[in-house]
């Protein structure tokens, strides 16, 4: 196998497994949002004070699947 | 196996000298364009919806009230005392990410909110604002932040330099979050529209037939970037706020 092929290779393989880091967020997006229905439903008065903090947290979250999928990016792409 | 058709996911984020000649003259690129429409738009919406002045607004001044309100109150809730020196710069940041990541979403338009320049830039005047802030009203004693009060003194050499990192890791991640989710969804935009290319082309009538499927996929996710130009938008003002209100009240 040539450098170049073996290049691609290992490219390839090393986006791969980057972009299994995405699956934690998946775990903690729906426990955030598990949290944000339970607590509505045992009070609902406190919908909107709660639904801001939900989303904040959901896109602090996501964030962190976005960096795994930006090391992938940059592994397969860089 | 020979290689398909490949996926250029990411030729769409280059930039391209806007304007003509004039604008390749002084590198006016699509991104400054793009900048420049955001900022008549944003200018537009405030201008035009306020000029009506009624007590009971019509829609485009019901709008424009509501988008202020919501800023406003963001800052209010989160910043607390002394909030409203800082209002008109969480306001314009909210506003010109917003319209910026909108604006990138149409066709032959660019989002400029893809570039980490663009928002790194923005990320470093959040991070000096809120340290320039803190640095002026506190003077030294800014930097009792990194000592979390009720915290035991004999874990200070673990904590503070811990402390400091995490400071310093505020803009990189408030320029990374914005920066990688644009790119994120435009890049399954292209990806997906690939396929529908591909798979038309690949297998003639059953292709074209076939090739609805990444369409829904790509229509959907039309829908989903609308709820992150908001949303990323509604963030980073949000972590602004709490920077802000560190820097302000010191915990």
């Amino acid at each position: 196998m040539n450098p170049a092929t073996a290049a691609i290779l290992a490219k390839d393989i090393g986006a791969g497994l980057a972009a299994i880091g995405v699956a934690g967020a998946g775990v903690g997006i729906g426990q955030i949002f598990a949290a944000l229905v339970n607590s509505v439903a045992r009070n609902p008065a406190s919908r909107d004070q709660v639904f801001g903090l939900g989303i904040l947290g959901f896109a602090l979250t996501e964030a962190v699947a976005l960096y795994a999928l930006l090391i992938s990016f940059l592994i397969l792409f860089g | 196996m020979a290689a398909g058709p490949s996926i250029d996911a990411l030729g769409q984020f280059r930039l391209a000298t806007s304007l003509g000649p004039i604008g390749a003259a002084v590198n006016f690129t699509n991104a400054n364009l793009m900048m420049l429409l955001t900022a008549a738009l944003v200018l537009a919406l405030f201008g035009y919806g306020m000029h009506a002045r009624a007590i009971v607004p019509a829609r485009t001044q019901a709008a424009a009230e509501m988008g202020y309100e919501f800023v406003a109150r963001l800052c209010e809730d989160i910043i607390g005392e002394g909030w409203k020196s800082f209002f008109p710069f969480v306001f314009t940041l909210f506003f010109f990410i917003l319209f910026g990541n909108l604006v990138g979403l149409f066709p032959y338009f660019f989002a400029f909110t893809s570039h980490i320049a663009v928002t790194a830039a923005l990320a470093v005047i959040v991070f000096a604002l809120s340290i320039i802030v803190g640095l002026v009203k506190h003077k030294l004693r800014f930097f009792t932040y990194f000592m979390p009060a009720g915290a035991p003194k004999l874990l200070a050499p673990i904590l503070v330099p811990i402390e400091i990192l995490t400071f310093l890791s505020r803009p990189v991640s408030l320029s990374i979050r914005l920066f990688a989710n644009i790119v994120a969804g435009h890049v399954l935009w292209e990806v997906f529209a690939g396929f529908m290319l591909i798979v038309a082309a690949a297998l003639g009538v059953i292709g074209i037939a076939a090739g609805v499927i990444p369409l829904a996929i790509n229509v959907v996710l039309v829908g989903f970037e609308l709820l992150v130009a908001g949303l990323q938008a509604y963030v980073f003002a949000v972590l602004t706020c709490l920077y802000l209100h560190d820097a302000v009240h010191l915990h």
